[in-house]
């Protein structure tokens, strides 16, 4: 969840199960391998904790200045007007760019949906965000991972919000008027 | 050092960001600002347990093990399992970048882990029971998850070829 989260994170079910493997580990390497080897892994961790720091600070900044340049109205004005392949194309850039969490995410998805994106450009902001989202490639994986790993894996996710786009307009069953009826429907209830 | 120069560039775009946004309104650098900051301190927690926890359960993880299922020998179950892992992690940022790591400090391959972190990303039960089911039409949900289903497989095959190119050349 990058982004401005509203739930509190003790009440966060990912944090929780970290919390918990972490202490589990930290204990089980202290009883396994001795106290030594306990703070030699601690001391590691902590050089690691304080080089992420300036990253994660730089980060938050870059993350909270786009949310104030670029505001969700201007992006769902330039995905809901267009289509065909320029369409995907903005709307993967859009979910790449766009800082927040799900509780964020999927309610601006469906307010791009209701205000006249196809599936496809739908699906592929979705999916621009969950695969190549900067904020989260800057403050989470590059925390973890060793930089050559996240362009790796960024390079090679490049193309998937398109494909999955192209693939989600090709599925059968979905008229265009079918589209309109379900758009008429109360939206679903975002829940915060 | 390539740290170090993605951090450089990093505060560079900030800067130029708060350029952009005091020419438009002086107040919105202090918006900003405090925002980054709220983000700051709920990001904390989660991150220091995460880095903390990576390196011990990393500890843990027997190599032999790592490397028989999840290391460069390890074909398709490898795949399979990393696929399967992936949509079993639970939801939020620090979990799946954590255990990706101490996966491959332990000794799994790159692409797998690759696979692994996508599936969470993408097909993730947790994200998609909580979040995604109760803000998004259900049909649009449905026939994203049909066509993302095969991308962690896609991406995992992309790295290995990627790295299978780099390693000749």
């Amino acid at each position: 969840m990058a982004g401005p989260t509203r739930t509190p994170f003790y009440r966060d079910v990912g944090f929780l199960f970290i919390l918990v493997l972490s202490a589990g580990s930290a204990t089980a390497v202290y009883l396994r391998d001795g106290a030594a080897r306990f703070l030699e892994i601690l001391r590691d961790d902590a050089v690691l904790w304080l080089t992420v720091l300036p990253k994660v600070a730089a980060g938050v900044m870059v993350a909270a200045f786009l949310r104030i340049l670029l505001p969700k109205e201007v992006v769902a004005r330039w995905i809901g007007e267009r289509s065909g392949l320029k369409g995907l194309f903005v709307a993967t850039l859009a979910g790449a760019l766009i800082p927040g969490g799900p509780m964020t995410i999927f309610p601006i998805a469906t307010s791009l949906y209701l205000s006249g994106a196809d599936r496809g450009s739908t699906v592929a902001f979705i999916t621009g965000w969950l695969t190549l989202g900067i904020n989260r490639a800057v403050v989470w994986e590059l925390s973890f991972f060793e930089p050559e790993f996240v362009v790796l894996r960024t390079l090679v996710s490049l193309p998937i919000p398109i494909l999955c786009g192209i693939a989600a307009r090709m599925l059968p069953g979905r008229t265009e008027e079918q589209r309109a009826a379900d758009k008429t429907k109360p939206r679903p209830q975002v829940r915060e | 050092m390539i740290v170090l120069i993605f951090a450089a560039i990093l505060y560079v775009i900030a800067a130029i960001m708060i350029a952009m946004a005091a020419r438009r309104d002086r107040a919105l650098v202090g918006e900003g600002l405090r925002d980054a900051w709220d983000q700051l301190v709920m990001i904390m927690p989660a991150l220091t347990v995460g880095i903390l926890g990576a390196g011990f359960v990393a500890a843990l993880l027997p190599p032999e093990l790592a490397e028989t299922y999840l290391g460069d020998g390890a074909g398709v179950s490898g795949y399979a399992i990393a696929y399967v892992i992936g949509v079993l992690t639970p939801g939020g940022p620090v979990v799946g970048f954590a255990l990706g790591a101490a996966a491959i400090k332990a000794g799994a391959s790159v692409p797998i882990v690759v696979v692994y972190v996508t599936a969470w990303a993408l097909v993730n039960l947790n994200r998609v029971l909580i979040w995604e089911r109760a803000t998004l039409s259900s049909k649009v949900m449905i026939e994203r998850l049909i066509v993302s289903a095969p991308v962690p497989v896609l991406v995992g095959l992309f790295a290995w070829t990627v790295m299978e190119l780099l390693s000749w050349w």
